[in-house]
């Protein structure tokens, strides 16, 4: 999902810095301090995610996970998610400066679009069932999203990249599956063993300790 | 876990972090919207002449360099052949045309310029020090830290999720494309994130026990000598070079 350094054009790349920072903006003031840990380490677990192979078929990808972290974290992904991809330029060089707002946007915004769908599905269908649809596609319309975002990113820099961003865009669309099943598993895994870990979106939940 | 090369003795690891930060930052931002394949080669000459001041292993240079080209390659399968404008070789029904091929020239040469100006100044920090550098250039507290405990936790996950496959694999777990596979490498990653969110409490308990008001403090002192404002000037007299080329409209 990472784009490379000058491949977009400067007007995209300045859009999306300005969204990133608006959205790690709203997500900051709405993490206190308390949460900060938890937040840290999901960032952590985004960034080892992204080292986590799975097979597709013939072909094997990557997991993405910004879909999880938006599902259990909410408006909180944005910061998240810009700390993992500042680690993930600095370690490995995916990604890099200028490119860091685009990639943030795009995956952070799909991460708290993925957590409002996956609220509304949860309130209006309650129960096991409901929380394995909601995580489904919570997870799906993470890289769903994001994929599309990155896509458009690419066409609106140059028309002779637009064939290229379909073809990126189709090739995401069976890892959208698999990030849906992984999302749901492991949502339901977590409500299962520590469900309090599915609340941490809120500001009043009450301590584990 | 994830070791840095990159961090080792050479004239720019030993230049301010809050100076190469900017400098790196200026570079981007400079280089990225380059039009013109002259002075895209000059970008990607001078990210060359930072890398030698780094003095970079030569082998994970290679690897990281290749690993960034991927896409690159990736475009250059596609573009050359799709972006409408006058051909330049034809075969058959495949038709590069000149328009594609100097759009992919041009995003290889600026692509690379970054990389290798990214590779010489900030891979050559680890984590914390970039962490510390952000907090004293007035980044928010918040996301320093979030920054902060996450380059230390990387580390610990990472370890724990090779445990967690080496366990599934002596119970002769083999990955494929089944719904087997996805439910048991979710559970994995469920137990992986419950195991480092309790880690993560006790942590907190044990952080806040000993005083812990928010912000970690650094005993690095960052100062800005004679050589760093060499750097600085240098660098940056190099940049105005390349923008007059590319705004005079010199070269292609």
């Amino acid at each position: 999902m990472h784009i490379a350094e000058g491949v977009l054009s400067p007007a995209v790349l300045g859009a999306g810095a300005v969204l990133a920072v608006a959205g790690t903006a709203l997500g900051l003031r709405r993490l206190e301090y308390d949460r900060l840990i938890g937040v840290g380490i999901l960032s952590a677990a985004f960034f080892v995610g992204s080292l986590i192979h799975v097979p597709i078929g013939l072909a094997s990808a990557h997991l993405v996970l910004n879909g999880l972290v938006g599902v259990l974290l909410g408006w909180a992904a944005f910061p998240s998610i810009l700390a993992a991809l500042l680690l993930q330029a600095l370690l490995f060089q995916f990604g890099g400066i200028t490119v860091l707002g685009v990639n943030t946007f795009t995956m952070g915004f799909a991460g708290v679009l993925s957590w409002y769908v996956y609220r509304g599905i949860r309130r209006l269908v309650p129960g096991t069932t409901g929380l394995r649809v909601a995580a489904f596609c919570g997870g799906a319309l993470g890289v769903a999203l994001a994929a599309v975002l990155t896509a458009l990113a690419l066409a609106f820099t140059d028309e002779g990249f637009q064939t290229a961003a379909g073809l990126l865009l189709g090739a995401h669309a069976p890892i959208m599956v698999v990030e849906g099943l992984i999302t749901m598993f492991t949502v339901s895994f977590i409500a299962r063993v520590r469900p309090e870990m599915l609340r941490m979106t809120h500001a009043d939940t009450p301590r584990s300790c | 876990m994830f070791d840095q090369p990159f961090v080792r003795p050479s004239f720019l690891r030993h230049r301010d972090p809050r100076l190469r930060l900017l400098l790196a930052a200026a570079l981007a931002v400079a280089l990225a919207p380059l039009q013109h394949l002259t002075s895209a080669a000059l970008g990607l000459g001078l990210g060359c002449a930072l890398l030698a001041l780094a003095r970079p292993p030569i082998r994970p240079l290679l690897r990281r360099l290749a690993a960034v080209n991927v896409f690159i390659l990736f475009l250059w399968l596609v573009t050359p052949w799709t972006t409408p404008g006058a051909p330049l070789w034809q075969w058959h029904f495949l038709c590069a045309t000149v328009e594609g091929v100097r759009l992919s020239l041009l995003v290889t040469l600026k692509s690379n310029a970054v990389v290798c100006a990214f590779l010489a100044l900030l891979a050559t920090m680890p984590p914390s020090e970039l962490g510390h550098a952000l907090e004293r250039l007035r980044c928010p507290d918040k996301l320093v830290f979030l920054f902060l405990f996450t380059g230390r936790y990387i580390h610990l996950l990472a370890e724990e999720w090779h445990t967690l496959m080496t366990a599934a694999r002596l119970r002769g777990f083999r990955p494929r494309s089944s719904m087997h596979t996805y439910r048991t490498l979710a559970s994995l990653l469920g137990l992986l994130l419950v195991r480092s969110y309790e880690r993560a409490q006790r942590t907190r308990e044990a952080m806040l026990l000993r005083g812990f008001a928010g912000r970690f403090h650094s005993v690095a002192r960052f100062s800005v000598g004679a050589s760093d404002l060499a750097l600085a000037l240098g660098l940056l007299l190099c940049l105005a070079g390349i923008l007059w080329t590319e705004y005079a409209g010199v070269g292609l």
